[in-house]
């Protein structure tokens, strides 16, 4: 799963529209990652903070 | 618990949608995940008074920050200034905006819950079962109707079947502070381009009241680095309009600057940015929102009366919205794919060569336009043919 750094999320969600297989889901203000992540890395590529990777 | 119309997400086109629905008498929710509807933002709050003009809607110019024109610069600094009647908008101030659509939505009739996210739906008797959760915990509610205005990250979308997943190379990535005491022409709008800028995307700064916003997007294809990273540096590059300034919000986003995802299905329709419906060159997308859920709501209107909310019926609204956006949109997107293949050079060339109303004809894509100007300029032949091949 990829790792979400909690002080860098803005919780913009736009990720969660990127996510090719729905496992990204902002509940409220908090961004959750299902096990459904692949690790694709496309959320990665996209967040204009920094605030995703995936692990090494 | 029964509903004619469930609206998930409060925004401008979800507000719209509700308001519309209930003042044509019908039982509609709307439901908001976060606490309070309005911030953060994800917007850099342009709306032209053109857009205005066409959802039918005032704003109180006391709140909101009026503006004349709009100024475009070349990675040189090189500046081409854009005024007159079509240049006219607004910065809103978008926290009193959507609680003020939110507020019209509820005196119109609507019902609003906040702190509530829809979790998924079903079909269940022709009608859709969406589970809700928030302070009084979870419940089901079943809608003749369903909109989808839950933005960028729609859930409404899938859940539905549609192939709504944003693509990377159709999508910005935003990042935007509100600062204070920023230096620039408080009447004007200004854009900044160039690959060093903000690679395939520009930055932008729209005053405001007391502060402005200060952003930009890049397409991920050509960026080097994050967009928190180039407004950085635009922001460093710049002292002269930024020495003085620091930020008092921060906002990041996604903005689709494309649209091929379905918007109806039997008992669902996607509004705004659910929809991506966003003006692919510049990335507005909130008169698009509103106007979205105006012709949902009059196609939707008639289908709800003869309760007939199949698929087909309400496809009536992707035809309108066609009829009146398609063909535009085809041709920003042209127009998209042109301003992508410009180098630095090429910016500084059209700053040199394009006066403010030659920016009304390039943005219509209209092929003579270049064709003229390359009969009086042989250097331009370069530049006319990366318009003219895509």
């Amino acid at each position: 799963m990829i790792r979400i750094d909690r002080e860098r999320c803005l919780h913009c969600g736009g990720c969660v529209g990127l996510c090719p297989v729905d496992a990204l889901t902002l509940y409220g203000e908090r961004l959750e990652v299902s096990e459904a992540c692949t690790e694709c890395g496309i959320c990665v590529r996209f967040c204009p903070v920094e605030a995703l990777e995936v692990p090494q | 618990m029964n509903v004619d119309v469930l609206v998930v997400g409060a925004g401008p086109a979800g507000s719209i949608a509700a308001m519309e629905f209930a003042r044509r008498g019908y039982d509609t929710l709307v439901v908001e995940k976060k606490q309070e509807i309005g911030p953060p933002k994800r917007c850099a709050e342009g709306v032209s008074q053109n857009g205005l003009d066409t959802v039918g809607l005032d704003v109180d110019m006391d709140v909101h920050h009026r503006i004349e024109g709009a100024s475009l610069y070349a990675p040189s600094g090189k500046r081409v200034d854009m005024t007159g009647g079509d240049m006219f908008g607004y910065v809103l101030e978008r926290k009193v905006f959507e609680k003020q659509l939110a507020s019209q939505a509820i005196n119109a009739g609507a019902s609003c819950l906040v702190d509530t996210q829809a979790l998924d739906m079903h079909r269940s008797n022709g009608r859709w079962a969406v589970r809700l959760r928030g302070l009084e915990g979870e419940r089901e509610v079943h809608a003749r109707l369903v909109i989808g205005a839950d933005g960028v990250e729609s859930k409404v979308g899938r859940w539905a079947g549609f192939q709504s997943v944003n693509r990377l190379t159709d999508y910005h990535s935003g990042i935007q502070y509100e600062m204070a005491n920023v230096n620039v022409d408080p009447g004007h709008i200004h854009l900044f381009f160039g690959t060093r800028v903000a690679p395939l995307g520009y930055a932008w700064i729209f005053p405001k009241r007391f502060s402005a916003n200060v952003g930009l997007g890049v397409l991920e294809r050509n960026a080097e680095m994050s967009a928190h990273g180039y407004l950085r540096r635009f922001i460093d590059s710049n002292p002269d309009i930024f020495a003085g300034a620091s930020p008092i919000e921060i906002n990041a986003g996604g903005v689709p600057v494309n649209h091929f995802t379905e918007m109806v299905g039997d008992g669902v329709m996607l509004v705004g940015d659910a929809a991506q419906l966003v003006n692919p060159i510049h990335g507005g997308g909130i008169i698009r929102a509103m106007h979205s859920s105006q012709i949902a709501a009059e196609i939707a209107e008639p289908a709800l009366a003869n309760d007939d909310l199949s698929r087909e019926r309400l496809g009536g609204y992707v035809r309108r919205w066609n009829e009146l956006y398609e063909e535009k949109t085809a041709k920003l997107l042209k127009l998209r794919a042109f301003l992508e293949k410009l180098e630095d050079k090429d910016f500084e060339l059209l700053a040199d060569i394009l006066e403010g109303e030659d920016i009304f004809e390039l943005s219509q894509a209209r092929i003579s336009f270049f064709i003229k100007k390359m009969l009086k300029r042989p250097s331009l032949l370069g530049l006319a043919k990366k318009y003219l091949t895509d």
